[in-house]
């Protein structure tokens, strides 16, 4: 780990201005993304300004739905009735992350600005365009049976490690942040990750020193229907192979809503909007489920090591469709 | 009597309270931190070294190089291994040590370590796959090239036959404890805590490297948290750590990252197996034919015997076995727990399961058609065998009965349900051992041994087996180890320390119970004077007459009235004769029942039993831990390990224990149980105890597969069975 430096801050402007100034220093809060970055050399930030005293950690039932402080924890989040009632993906999915050490320990808004485990990226010894932009990517004909089918490019062919981002874009979540400049935004989660095209080394739309203060989650039927399936080797403490986040509500025997995203597939978390659409207006059915998956999956690429997860995405996607549509 | 009680281990209270002290816990005045730097590229040279900025930066004491690092003697006999340890500047492989930065933190010295730039002259591209090997190594070590009758004549003349392959990628072993070196150099003597399971070997290699005397290298390994082979054999790191102290002129301690696991202290090798087996049409085997071949160094001959049990588990007329190696960019291989068993059950045993369903015959009743009654390579009795009960009890425990024979016949919801079996084998070997015991003043005794407790609780039985052997109560009795000033032990591994070292241990303690008989009867001033040695007893301290225990005085009286109020012993014990007369094995039968997503593919274990016959159990607390132990290394081999090289460049992509899957708790059943015959076996050593560590994982991985095919109709036979082999 290379030296650095460390600082405690309540004042959420001079924390913003440090990043501004040094386009080396980063902020913390659980740290137990950054600081194992640190461990690998893959990031050598100049400065670490800890947040954790800042007054973003409530998590509060709103008119719309629920707002969760950017540094409320994950297992906090997880464990909170009102997520539970109206956001069971969402509950779900931080309850399937991590260990429950680590969900202790790490802030929801770190969580989705967490970066890739592609070995690759995480192995200074290797070629990585996230890294290093322009030295290649040595995912492609590697070791990538975690690697992405979707979004991918010749440039990076890595996957987005979060369990929650992919819950939290399934229920149109919003991050709320306030930038350097004091003006806050308001981010769609289908905007928030941004595609390794053309430079995978940009992963969100966030601005130098921009801060998340809160993510908010809309109460709705269908968010209240919604669930988190994660497909993984071993039954706790694993990265998803692939994951499906759904949603659904009925009305008279056909769906009226729909939601759906998947997670372990592509560089962001993934809408599968075109999917949703197709759902919508028909009867629930395995049939209807499978042909939403195979949509889903509509231009996805495999590698190598990672095509059996073109045909476990969408057996996630049917299993996951069917439990919140009531099929057996 | 203590052996045989399930008493609670006797350094647990020490190791959850953080008392134990481990070999990176020793704060040596003026300890120095060596940081491991290893290689990128798979082979080649490294052209040189760039270190220029890691010296000037804060702390830094030294950066050891080929170019600058004291010359010292490698490989002198067969029995060692080639270590990278800065001798030379040849890369043999990917993660092979290259350097080391001593500073005077840990945190200066990792940082310093980042600083240093190699540069490579590579010598071509990296050769991984067995098809690129450089060389096909045929070892001659005897048993790893057998052969009875004609096999393969034998094969193609039987009505009924299997003859598949069988893969097991390469698996790392990370017991829970890094290895770690602390080296302190008093002029020409070296003081060494050493995460080892063998004492006696480091020291012996230290003394060798740097031409020493070995009575002038100490080493002391007190607590070990784990080993499993891996802390067998001394590796580059305790070497380097040597060196650097030397150099640096102050103690150094080198701890391996949770990386470096993967650098340069073994694994278990890349794998195939052809395994043919062929039967008449009652199932009886004509013919059995296993065919290994393994990857191993550039620059070393480890092989791992996956074969060995094939030749004595089931009777069969014919048989041949191979073994070959092929040299790759690798590091070297070295044992992992039960290396050949492990891997070579789960071959043979799946074939056994595959042959049962060409028979139409349960898995049981085909092992119980070859059961083997004397060991069909020598002909030689077995010293004990209860694998005939192990079956029994496991199919009555299991509800093997219940089991419908027909795969994909059992299931609930998503799940697909199916049971598997498997035979659980290990040889019950020993060595020499030595051990010493001094009986204080008060009566209390002490027993020493420089054994190892490498986490199975050789501490406990020791204890057990002392105190019953002297009939000292259990509380005064203390049993030490861990230091190679301690009478001569060997290395714990093989599951060979209980037999080897409890056999020094007994006979030292009957040693000094006879001394104290002989004072006691030879003391007028005794109530026991003049008596018969023969009839005297002892038990809780105290000398009696048998069938007359009031006739009698405490260990403590007797010694008061000698001149020298301490007594003290000495013993070896050794194997003999009966190695020759005996066929000596642990067997056991594994029962696994699996569910596995129909449509997901993802195998969840839902029961595990293990049934053994292995001899005296010692302590039934530590040894069931012991067997389940083992299981779960089973269920981790099945299902979730494996090493993942990049083979274009020789690179190991998962080296940490996010992405190199073990089980996790919740993949380990709460319905596992561990059950024993009580074996009394008068011919296998002086405690009649087989040796558990390593029979454990044996079959376990075979019951797993074939649970997973009875409950699938899918049969995998390349591990570890992810969800990928079963969506197909």
């Amino acid at each position: 780990m290379r030296p650095f430096a460390y600082a405690t801050t309540t004042d959420r402007k001079a924390a913003s201005a440090t990043l501004v100034q040094d386009p080396h220093a980063r902020f913390i809060a659980g740290g137990t993304n950054v600081l194992d970055l640190m461990k690998d050399d893959v990031e050598g930030p100049s400065v670490l300004v800890d947040i954790n005293a800042l007054p973003y950690h409530a998590i509060e039932r709103t008119v719309k739905g629920i707002r969760i402080g950017a540094l409320a924890r994950m297992n906090d989040v997880a464990d909170h009735p009102d997520v539970k009632a109206l956001a069971p993906a969402v509950s779900s999915a931080l309850a399937q992350s991590a260990s429950a050490q680590l969900r202790n320990m790490a802030s929801i808004g770190g969580n989705i600005m967490q970066r890739t485990r592609c070995a690759y990226f995480r192995d200074v010894a290797t070629s990585c365009n996230k890294r290093s932009p322009g030295s290649g990517c040595t995912a492609i004909g590697g070791e990538n049976r975690q690697h992405a089918v979707l979004g991918t490019s010749d440039h990076c062919i890595c996957t987005n490690a979060s369990d929650f981002a992919v819950a939290f874009l399934a229920l149109d979540g919003v991050v709320q942040t306030i930038g350097a400049n004091g003006v806050a935004r308001t981010i769609p989660a289908g905007h928030f990750h941004v595609l390794p095209n053309p430079d995978p080394a940009i992963e969100t739309v966030l601005h130098a020193g921009e801060m998340i203060v809160a993510l908010d989650i809309p109460a709705s039927a269908v968010a209240r229907n919604s669930t988190y399936l994660k497909v993984r080797d071993r039954a706790s403490y694993q990265f998803a192979l692939v994951s499906a986040a759904a949603g659904l509500t009925l009305e008279g025997g056909t769906i009226r809503e729909a939601r759906l995203a998947l997670g372990g597939v592509a560089p962001v978390p993934w809408r599968a909007s075109a999917a949703e659409a197709m759902l919508v207006g028909h009867a629930p059915s395995r049939k209807l489920f499978e042909a939403a998956a195979k949509t889903a999956l509509v231009g996805a690429v495999g590698r190598g090591k990672n095509d059996f997860k073109i045909a476990l995405a969408q057996r996630a996607i049917v299993r996951a469709l069917a439990t919140v549509g009531g099929v057996a | 009597m203590n052996v045989g009680k399930g008493l609670t281990r006797v350094d647990g209270r020490a190791k959850v309270t953080g008392s134990a002290k481990y070999s990176a816990e020793y704060a040596l005045p003026r300890l120095t931190y060596a940081v491991m730097i290893t290689s990128t590229r798979p082979n080649g040279t490294v052209a040189a070294i760039d270190k220029k900025a890691a010296m000037a930066a804060p702390g830094v004491l030294a950066v050891l190089t080929h170019e600058n690092a004291p010359r010292v003697k490698n490989k002198v006999s067969p029995g060692d291994r080639v270590l990278p340890i800065l001798q030379d500047n040849l890369v043999r492989y990917d993660r092979q040590p290259i350097a080391v930065v001593v500073a005077d933190s840990f945190e200066r010295a990792t940082y310093a370590a980042t600083l240093v730039r190699a540069k490579y002259a590579s010598a071509g591209p990296a050769r991984l796959r067995f098809a690129d090997a450089s060389e096909t190594v045929t070892p001659a070590r005897p048993g790893l090239q057998a052969k009875r009758g004609d096999a393969d004549a034998a094969f193609a003349a039987a009505p009924v036959k299997v003859d598949n392959r069988y893969t097991i990628p390469t698996e790392h072993h990370n017991p829970m404890e890094p290895h770690a070196t602390t080296a302190a150099w008093d002029g020409d003597m070296l003081t060494v805590y050493d995460a080892t399971q063998g004492v006696s070997r480091v020291q012996g290699r230290l003394a060798t490297t740097f031409d020493l005397p070995t009575q002038n290298v100490r080493v002391i390994a007190k607590y070990i948290g784990g080993g499993f082979g891996s802390k067998g054999t001394p590796w580059a790191h305790v070497i380097l750590a040597a060196m650097a102290a030397k150099v640096v002129q102050r103690p150094v301690k080198l701890a391996l990252t949770r990386p470096q696991m993967w650098s340069s202290v073994g694994y278990r090798p890349r794998l195939e197996q052809r395994v043919a087996l062929a039967a008449d049409a009652s199932g009886a085997l004509q013919a059995q034919i296993h065919e290994v071949t393994m990857q191993t160094a550039q620059f070393d001959d480890f092989i791992e015997g996956s074969a060995g049990q094939t030749t004595m588990l089931y009777t069969s007329p014919t048989l041949r076995t191979s073994h070959v190696a092929k040299r790759l960019d690798v590091a070297t291989p070295t044992f992992m727990r039960a290396p050949g068993e492990s891997s070579g059950t789960f071959a043979l045993e799946s074939a056994m399961d595959e042959l049962a369903y060409a028979l139409r015959i349960d898995p049981i009743a085909l092992r119980l058609r070859n059961y083997a009654e004397t060991d069909p390579e020598t002909g030689n009795p077995w010293s004990s065998k209860s694998l005939r009960e192990c079956y029994t009890l496991g199919a009555e425990k299991f509800g093997w009965a219940d089991r419908p024979a027909q795969p994909r016949a059992m299931r609930k919801g998503n799940d697909l349900i199916g049971m598997g079996m498997a035979t659980a084998v290990y040889p019950a070997n020993r060595s020499a051992a030595s051990a010493s015991a001094t009986m204080h003043a008060d009566g209390s005794v002490l027993v020493q041994s420089g054994a190892v407790d490498i986490g199975t609780g050789s501490y406990t039985i020791f204890r057990q087996i002392a105190a019953d052997a002297v009939g000292s109560a259990y509380e005064r009795t203390v049993f030490d180890l861990g230091d190679s000033s301690m009478p001569h032990s060997p290395g714990s591994g093989g599951s060979t320390t209980a037999a080897s070292v409890g056999s020094a241990v007994k006979a030292v303690g009957l040693v000094l119970r006879d001394e104290l008989i002989a004072l006691a009867v030879a003391d007028a001033a005794s109530p026991l004077h003049g008596r018969a040695s023969s009839a005297i007893e002892a038990a809780d301290g105290r000398l009696f007459v048998r069938d007359q225990a009031t006739v009698g005085e405490t260990f403590a009286a007797i010694l008061a009235r000698q001149s020298v109020p301490t007594l003290s012993a000495a013993a070896d014990s050794a194997p003999g004769p009966e190695q020759k007369q005996y066929a000596m094995y642990s067997f056991g039968a594994q029962f696994a029942e699996v569910r596995v997503d129909a449509d997901l593919g993802t195998v969840r274990l839902s029961r595990m039993l293990g049934v053994f016959g292995a001899g005296k159990i010692l302590n039934a607390k530590t040894g069931r831990s012991q067997f389940l132990g083992g299981m779960v290394w089973g269920a981790s081999m099945a299902l979730h390990e494996a090493t993942r090289y990049d083979e274009r460049n020789g690179r190991i992509m998962n080296a940490n224990l996010g992405e190199y899957l073990v089980p996790v708790n919740a993949d380990i059943p709460a319905a596992i149980e561990a059950l024993w015959i009580d074996e009394i076996d008068p011919h296998v050593n002086l405690v009649g105890a087989k040796g558990i560590g390593e029979i454990g994982i044996t079959g376990a991985a075979a019951a797993i597969a074939n649970a997973v095919f009875h409950a699938t109709g899918k049969r995998v036979r390349d591990l570890p069975i992810s969800p990928e082999k079963l969506i197909g």
